[in-house]
């Protein structure tokens, strides 16, 4: 009897393992085809792509796909849009989200605060063609509402998308614009979490809203700022492709401050057909944010290990 | 005296935050407001005046125009609405059913799978690799599977979900396992009921990423009728002919500026009309803690 049941318990128990092997395995293949399998084909970065040849045929060239991309002068204008961009977001994004998410902690008027949220959350669902389309009927030389408005001043015309030095703010705000709701929303939720109480301690001590803000809510979402920061810088060599792609639209005149590396990979895979230097930006770009991620979850473990991505 | 002093810092703290939030508020709102305009201003107008705050002129016949030629137009909205359906539907299943193996505690390989997928987020072979491989090895260039099997598995929503069925109530999983439910049984019986909101949450997740998405057609698809939208929208402000050959008759004028206009409009339709749903989910899939790991 004994020896049945340990049987069957046996079998059943095998019987589980196979029941969460099939589980995984549609889901498991999936991300074997499209994320792993393409990694052994980093080696291209240190080839000479020939299409008849194949990915394992083509000839070896060492690092002088690296040293074309690097003496070209291209990759020092790349790295520098990609990372001093991503920095200029973060840093404009992050301290406006927390202001806003601030003042939304101070309206006690439940409904108000609700359409404020909504409204500058609409943005982040809306898809980077459209913005491409918003940014382009705003800022177009003749149709443009930004140049009928200030035409209508009586100052004269200016052709946005042949200026590079604008488009730094321009694309600043941009990306403030679609960020803002998101990370408000996420600064907002880490809020509601702070006692009542300590308000009150504040208020009694004669305090106002402002003393609240600075001494109260600021420290408490101290922790959550600082991973939001990391967790950007981590990313900071990954551009977002469909926003550049979209609202700079690949304008010649103004990629000298627009250019990141994924638009430029993108261009020269798909336009030029350059798989050499395509591959060696791209693997460049892998592990220089591959040691970035693991620095900033490193930090972002010393400050809070619950909020560690690993 | 204090409390006098008080209210009226009150009082001017709430005039100060409605003087930054509505400014703010509308500055959201314009650029969709002026597409919308644009959509419902006769071509011609946008031509001559740009674009404005309220339409110049004032006509339908962008929409008459898409909505009686509907041609590629509509091919690419039917695209779109097939992707994401298709692709949400199946995706939402792979990945809760992997979250639960990975959230699994009697499981050994639970750790390995979760770093198997948690990986993924870190390092990637990057385009070129990947464009070679689907065009070369997978044969899937220009082909609908290519909108649709890439997007499937999204990391940071497995790993949502398996923080999601780790935090449900373990003594019901090990009731069912006494009474001799299997794990598909428990999966489907206990564990997804009880995550519908986070379910919920993926699904949408989901559902943007397809009914946005349009890098997978940009490397991938030239053939026009396999035009997801965004990706029609992206070419037709370079190829105002596009519209037309797609069109079933021609001879008449395209008005493809205002066109433009109303297929950008009509495609944040549907993401507006369940935008208080979605909203909802976003919140609480962020309060859910998705970013978080082990």
């Amino acid at each position: 009897m004994v020896k049945f049941t340990n049987k069957r318990r046996w079998t059943k128990r095998k019987g589980q393992a196979v029941s969460l092997y099939l589980m995984a395995l549609p889901g498991v293949l999936v991300i074997t085809i499209f994320c792993y399998l393409p990694m052994p084909g980093i080696i291209l970065a240190f080839k000479d792509y020939d299409f008849s040849r194949g990915v394992f045929g083509s000839r070896w060239i060492g690092f002088e796909n690296f040293r074309f991309f690097f003496a070209s002068g291209v990759a020092w204008r790349l790295i520098r849009n990609t990372v001093g961009l991503n920095f200029l977001f973060m840093v404009t994004v992050q301290t406006c989200a927390v202001i806003i998410a601030l003042l939304l902690n101070e309206i006690y008027e439940y409904h108000l605060a609700k359409i404020y949220q909504s409204v500058l959350f609409f943005p982040h669902l809306i898809s980077w063609v459209i913005v491409g389309y918003f940014a382009y009927a705003i800022l177009d030389a003749d149709r443009g509402l930004i140049n009928s408005i200030i035409s209508h001043f009586g100052f004269g015309k200016i052709s946005w998308y042949s200026e590079p030095k604008y488009w730094p703010a321009i694309l600043n705000f941009i990306s403030l614009w679609k960020g803002l709701g998101y990370f408000s929303i996420i600064y907002l939720a880490g809020m509601v979490a702070i006692d009542p109480e300590y308000y009150e301690a504040v208020r009694i001590d004669g305090g106002r809203k402002w003393h609240e803000m600075w001494y109260v809510t600021l420290p408490f979402i101290k922790p959550l700022i600082y991973i939001n920061v990391f967790l950007a810088l981590g990313r900071i060599f990954y551009g977002n492709f469909d926003f550049f792609y979209n609202v700079v639209r690949n304008t010649g005149q103004i990629l000298s401050t627009t250019d990141i590396i994924d638009t430029y990979v993108v261009r020269t895979l798909t336009v030029l057909g350059d798989f050499n230097m395509a591959a060696a930006a791209g693997l460049f770009q892998g592990v220089c944010g591959f040691i970035l991620i693991l620095l900033a979850n490193w930090v972002v473990r010393k400050i809070d290990s619950e909020s560690a991505i690993f | 005296m204090t409390e006098k002093n008080s209210k009226l810092n009150d009082k001017s703290f709430k005039m100060t935050i409605i003087a930054i939030f509505i400014p703010i508020c509308l500055i959201s709102i314009i650029p969709l407001w002026v597409i919308f305009v644009a959509s419902f201003t006769q071509d011609k107008a946008i031509s001559d005046y740009g674009y404005q705050l309220w339409p110049k002129i004032f006509s339908l016949e962008a929409y008459t125009y898409i909505f009686t030629t509907p041609g590629l137009i509509g091919r690419a909205y039917l695209i779109s609405t097939i992707v994401t359906v298709t692709g949400t539907i199946v995706g939402v299943t792979l990945m809760s059913m992997l979250a639960y193996t990975i959230a699994h505690r009697n499981f050994k390989l639970s750790k390995g799978l979760g770093f198997y997928v948690f990986f993924t987020m870190l390092f990637s072979g990057g385009v070129v690799p990947y464009y070679i491989l689907v065009t070369r090895y997978l044969h899937l260039k220009n082909t609908i599977w290519i909108l649709i099997l890439p997007l499937l598995i999204n990391p940071f929503s497995v790993m949502l979900l398996r923080t999601y069925f780790r935090r449900l109530p373990q003594s019901l999983f090990e009731a069912a396992e006494l009474d001799g439910a299997g794990e598909f049984q428990i999966f489907f019986k206990i564990a997804l009921p009880l995550s519908k909101p986070a379910i919920a949450t993926i699904g949408l997740f989901s559902i943007l990423s397809y009914w946005n998405d349009m890098y997978q057609a940009l490397l991938f698809i030239d053939d026009q009728r396999l035009y997801p939208l965004p990706y029609l929208l992206y070419r037709i402000i370079f190829e105002h002919n596009i519209i037309q050959e797609g069109a079933q008759y021609t001879g008449t004028i395209t008005p493809y500026q205002s066109v433009r206009m109303a297929m950008a409009v009509l495609a944040i339709v549907p993401i507006l009309s369940a935008f208080p749903f979605i909203q909802r989910f976003f919140i609480r899939g962020i309060t859910l803690g998705g970013l978080k790991g082990e």
